[in-house]
């Protein structure tokens, strides 16, 4: 109880701080808006031009959820597919990690080139940098069952099936969370480098736009709203995690307690 | 009462293992033979590291005997799979169930229905002193309550012979009292055949029809026991006395060997 209010209220009391530091600093020194605007004047921007950031809010949101998807349905399909085989393994194992030097930047525009302007290609962007760290945190976990644990059902003789659903599955849940958390915060990045390199909408694009018109206080409100979408995101994940993980919880409950 | 009749259910002739790390060889069994009888409730003693869990890993078929054999009914077979339920010495219940859904755990291999398997399930939480934990995850119970879990496990897998490694090793005395007790009572209802690995003399004596007591490693078999008083036993009684006596003293020329 104690460690949740510490949790939310620090980080909260924090950026009111460096904000009423930020704040003071532009007055005092007179910096122009135009190069840096002050907090209050990017959260009235946020209020006065709610709707258009929402409408491109949504957009971007939309991306990364789709991207999201595909790379969780690919990315946990291979891995199942390299764990139920050594020969896939060392197939796809070494192309997908030497897949991530390739950075995303290098391939955006040929992606929108093949997917257009429009939404498929900021998806397909998200899935591809998502598609990592969901395929290696799932392997890692489905191998990590404990080798106890596995004689104790080959005692009660279940079948291969049995022994990946009830052993094998579970056990890497934890793990592919682990992936899913880092990827909702490459998942932004994947969608607004996409909307940079070709778009019509979009916070990324909304940034670029209001950018060339030095309309700085719109870039940072931009920001502002990728900040909570992710924030948010990364919320729904926790939430998720506490549901369909719930002995991973109590079990963490019980150590901070004792 | 004791159940002995004609052939034996089971017979282990001659099984020896060793394990090698590296270069060195570490011969853990050297030709252990014993039997049971159907119904038999046998118990083994032996120092601690002389092979006791190796030897139910190999009736389990989890490891395979450099030597040996086992006959289970006349016949030859690879392992007890199928025959026996075996309670390791280690409790590995699956952190993501609760005590209910790891007690089903067997059944639900077996092909159980989930929710007829949990209802048979409920009905023992009483007699195992879990009643009130059923939706408790194995990280909120203590040693010996997990210990009980699976035993849980075990028993409902309900197969005619029980290999029981150490079970009530994690409790404390009261409750193992009441666990020997009710293993007696399952023992007597649904007469499988158990063998029950420990390391309490007066345990052995109390539940077991027959016991053998083990050398240190490289374990083999170095004596036995008949115990044919009457069920249920009490440890002052007389004669279980002198038993006891006999048999500690067994085990601590072995004691001695294992530490020169
Ligand atoms: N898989 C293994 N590899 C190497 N040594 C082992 C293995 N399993 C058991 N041992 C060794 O065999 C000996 C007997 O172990 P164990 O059967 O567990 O004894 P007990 O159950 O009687 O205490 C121990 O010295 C242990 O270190
Ligand atoms: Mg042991």
């Amino acid at each position: 109880m104690k460690a949740r209010f510490y949790n939310t209220g620090l980080p909260i009391a924090l950026l009111v701080i460096l904000g009423l530091g930020w704040e003071a600093s532009v007055r005092l020194f007179e910096i122009p808006p135009y190069v840096l605007p002050g907090p209050l004047q990017i959260l009235e921007v946020m209020w006065q031009r709610m709707d258009l950031l929402a409408a491109h809010g949504l957009v971007t949101l939309t991306e990364i959820g789709l991207g999201f998807w595909v790379a969780l349905v690919v990315g946990f399909t291979l891995a199942v597919l390299i764990h139920s085989s050594q020969i896939l393994e060392w197939a796809f194992l070494p192309l997908i990690i030497s897949s991530q030097t390739i950075p995303v930047f290098a391939i955006a525009p040929l992606l929108i080139l093949w997917f257009g302007y429009g939404i498929g290609s900021k998806v397909v962007m998200t899935a591809i940098i998502v598609f990592f760290t969901i395929v290696i945190n799932t392997v890692e976990g489905l191998k990590a069952a404990d080798p106890d644990t596995l004689a104790l059902l080959k005692i009660l003789e279940a079948t291969p099936g049995q022994v990946f659903f009830k052993v094998r599955i579970p056990q890497s849940l934890p793990f592919v969370f682990s992936g899913i958390k880092i990827g909702v915060a490459v998942s932004v990045i994947g969608a607004v480098i996409g909307e940079w390199v070709g778009a019509r909408e979009g916070l990324g694009y909304l940034m670029i736009h209001a950018n060339a018109q030095l309309q700085v206080e719109l870039v940072f409100a931009s920001i502002a709203w990728l900040s909570i979408l992710g924030t948010g995101l990364y919320g729904v994940v926790v939430v998720l995690e506490r549901l369909l993980v719930p002995w991973r919880q109590r079990a963490a409950s019980l150590i901070s307690e004792s | 009462m004791n159940k002995r009749t004609g052939d034996p259910l089971l017979q282990i002739n001659g099984l020896s293992r060793a394990f090698s790390n590296g270069k060195d060889k570490l011969q853990v069994l050297q030709s252990v033979s014993l039997d049971a009888c159907e119904g038999e409730f046998i118990a083994i003693i032996g120092p601690s590291g002389c092979g006791k869990s190796t030897f139910f890993n190999i009736l389990a078929g989890l490891i395979s005997p450099d030597e040996g054999n086992i006959m289970l009914d006349g016949k030859k077979v690879p392992h007890l799979r199928g025959r026996m339920a075996y309670m390791q010495q280690k409790d590995l219940l699956l952190p993501w169930r609760n005590t209910l859904d790891n007690a089903i755990l067997g059944m639900e291999i077996q092909g159980r229905h989930k929710r007829s398997a949990r209802e048979q399930a409920r009905e023992l939480l009483k007699i195992f002193g879990l009643e009130g934990f059923e939706e408790h995850y194995p990280q909120e119970l203590s040693g010996g309550m997990r210990q009980r879990v699976a035993l849980m496990r075990t028993i409902l897998c309900k197969k005619d012979i029980l290999l029981l490694d150490e079970p009530f090793g994690a409790l404390d005395a009261m409750t193992r009292g009441i666990m020997q007790r009710w293993l007696l009572k399952v023992w007597g209802q649904f007469g499988p055949s158990v063998l029950l690995v420990t390391h309490d003399v007066e345990e052995a004596l109390i539940l077991a029809d027959r016991i053998y007591v083990m050398t240190s490693r490289p374990g083999s078999i170095k004596g036995s026991l008949q115990v044919s008083f009457e069920r249920p036993r009490r440890i002052t009684q007389a004669d279980m006395v002198d038993c006891k006596k006999y048999l500690l003293e067994l085990l601590e020329e072995e004691i001695m060997v294992g530490q020169p």
